[in-house]
């Protein structure tokens, strides 16, 4: 068995507001992954997908639908799975693996480390659901913690795609890069921010989507729409908010750092992430290795397990939808201005 | 009549091999003058079929696609593999006095970046089956028909991980994977059966849906005959190969014995084990 028909089958008699797996996962950044590859496997038969008995989470049941002879669901076996991209790579196949971003970052941490970045294999690891978009299923499924443990690993690259149109860029640009891949999902009901495929992505050239002059607000994947949207609302109070979308955290675009701080002095990061390790942090390091002279302030996840609850209302709690985040952006550039 | 002479022979000729790869073991260890003797030793006679009779290699060409594999998932006995690669002519025998030194390619555990003829880098005991695993499957789906043989550490098996790659080879019919437990009896505290009980490897194998065989994994004769009869025979299940072997085989003093997990032998004790090892297995036998 490798795709389950069933799944395609609308049930007409759920009440409006019922879902399942099916209906709720619509074409978001890490839903849209399965078509892509399908899309890139009609050209080339090098590429295959792996899962772990999450294909309809991820969707990449569209790829096992279009080529069962290249894909493989390993049922919940994760570890297991990392270690036969590994091996696979080795014989000329390039692996797409897909499943929740906690049980690769952190189950299959060590496996990734010794056997697919240490021999610096093109194992591409799609880690969906990442951040605290799994809500109130709690702390087992989040991934607040992934950039901080992926990033260390030498070899690695890492991609943090905001919306279908970018991951399907950032999927398609690198199919032949050399070494292993970290792509950080969404959920796959992400708000679209990018329109065209050509312009959304270009490995560790970050995009610098707003121009603005009080503030640079340097972001990517989950938060970047609140960031976009957040800096719209700033600017009809007067506040001119320059916005980076990072999407590539290895390597990291170190100039647009120094960039954004000729530009504004300013520079506050913003990520759905531990302030330890993540984008804070690596936009931390090139201010200091390069001592550069600004005013500097981390937002996200303080050193702390997330409260539970339904996504939206987590963001509304921790100041990450665009009003927390412009809450947050307001009280760092008054703040400062006052001092 | 001839084949058997045949066969002699060449039982001959892999029982010097088996010899070569502890006298080399011996001699890289004094270089690092610290190391996994008795790791190798049970495994040399496995070497020595595996790489002078059964695999199919190309030491002029390591990354030949249609080779077959083999996966050190007890990497700790690479010691005794790196003499068998260099021997084979992968790479030159001198760059095995480097081993351990500063900025070598040889450490204690194989590194595929660095070292032309390893198939996959380990160490963290637990991933090569499931590595192997991967690399059946794309042979499979590539068409080749390279086999894939993964030496697994009997302590080994008590990674869960293992235990994955063994459930998953069987539905997936990976009828080109060999795996070969090294029956060596001891982990690095004990015996396994006192430490966390494996037995019986077979049995739980064979639950799993694989076919299973034992061999005497010090009697190259059986071995030769075992590898011969697998070569010849379709299967369509993986197919564990349980090795009875013992830790330390070949130098009375390390046989089973806890004490030699690691460990080092300064020059008397290792002219001494290097002269038993010359006498060979039979001469006690």
């Amino acid at each position: 068995m490798v795709y389950n028909p069933v799944h395609e089958k609308f049930d007409n008699s759920l009440d409006e507001g019922s879902w399942n797996i099916s209906i709720a996962n619509g074409e978001g950044s890490s839903a849209v992954s399965g078509k892509v590859l399908a899309d890139i496997r009609n050209e080339r038969d090098d590429i295959v997908v792996f899962t772990a008995d999450v294909m309809y989470s991820n969707r990449l049941a569209d790829f096992a639908k279009a080529h069962p002879e290249s894909f493989i669901n390993f049922g919940i076996s994760e570890q297991h799975m990392v270690s036969a991209a590994a091996g696979i790579a080795t014989t000329g196949k390039i692996p797409y693996i897909g499943t929740f971003a906690s049980f690769l970052s952190l189950l299959s941490c060590e496996q990734i480390r010794t056997s697919v970045a240490y021999p610096n294999l093109p194992v591409r690891l799609i880690g969906h659901h990442s951040g605290m978009t799994m809500g109130f299923y709690g702390t087992s499924h989040h991934a607040l913690e992934d950039l901080s443990i992926l990033r260390s690993m030498a070899e690695m690259t890492i991609i943090c795609p905001t919306d279908p149109v970018q991951a399907e860029a950032a999927i398609r640009s690198t199919v032949d890069h050399s070494g292993p891949i970290y792509f950080r999902m969404g959920r796959g009901r992400d708000k679209q921010v990018y329109e065209n495929v050509s312009e959304a992505f270009e490995l560790g050239k970050a995009n610098e989507l707003r121009d603005g002059k009080d503030v640079s607000v340097i972001t990517n994947g989950l938060t970047l729409r609140s960031v976009v949207d957040a800096a719209a609302q700033l600017e009809e109070e007067g506040i001119s908010v320059n916005v980076i979308d990072m999407h590539t955290i290895k390597p990291f675009d170190d100039e647009a750092v120094k960039r954004a701080v000729a530009k504004t002095g300013k520079i506050m990061t913003v990520e759905e992430h531990s302030v330890i390790g993540g984008i804070g942090s690596c936009a931390a390091e090139v201010i200091a290795d390069n001592n550069l002279n600004c005013e500097f302030s981390r937002h996200g996840i303080y050193d702390e397990y997330v409260l539970i609850g339904p996504p939206a209302a987590l963001y509304n709690h921790y100041d990450l939808d665009a009003e927390g985040v412009a809450k947050r952006i307001r009280e760092f550039v008054i703040g400062s201005n006052n001092e | 009549m001839s084949e058997i002479v045949n066969n002699q022979k060449l039982v001959r000729d892999l029982e010097e091999k088996a010899k070569f790869i502890r006298l080399e073991t011996v001699r890289l260890i004094d270089i690092a003058k610290s190391g996994h003797y008795t790791s190798v030793f049970s495994c040399a006679e496995l070497f020595s079929v595996l790489y002078y009779h059964v695999m199919s290699v190309d030491p002029s060409n390591p990354d030949w696609e249609d080779r077959d594999r083999f996966v050190l998932s007890k990497g700790h006995a690479a010691v005794g593999l790196y003499p068998v690669l260099a021997d084979h002519g992968f790479f030159p025998k001198e760059w095995l006095d480097s081993y351990t030194r500063v900025g070598s390619a040889f450490g204690d555990h194989p590194d595929m970046r660095k070292i032309p003829g390893i198939d996959f880098s380990s160490g963290s005991l637990g991933q090569g089956l499931s590595v192997s695993a991967g690399m059946a499957i794309g042979g499979k789906m590539s068409n080749k028909d390279y086999k894939v043989y993964c030496m697994l550490g009997d302590g080994e098996l008590n990674e869960g991980q293992i235990w994955e790659a063994i459930l998953s080879a069987a539905n997936l019919q990976l009828n080109n994977l060999v795996a070969i437990v090294d029956r060596n009896q001891m982990s690095l505290d004990g015996f396994t059966e006192d430490i966390m009980p494996v037995n019986p490897i077979d049995q739980k194998f064979e639950a799993f849906g694989w076919e299973t065989c034992h061999v005497d994994g010090h009697n190259l004769t059986d071995l030769v005959e075992l590898f011969d009869k697998i070569s010849s025979t379709k299967r369509e299940k993986p197919l564990v190969i349980i090795a009875d072997t013992l830790k330390g085989k070949g130098v009375e003093g390390m046989e089973l014995n806890n004490d030699w997990h690691l460990g080092y032998l300064a020059e008397k004790d290792r002219k001494k084990v290097e002269e038993e090892i010359h006498r060979g297995l039979q001469s006690r036998t």
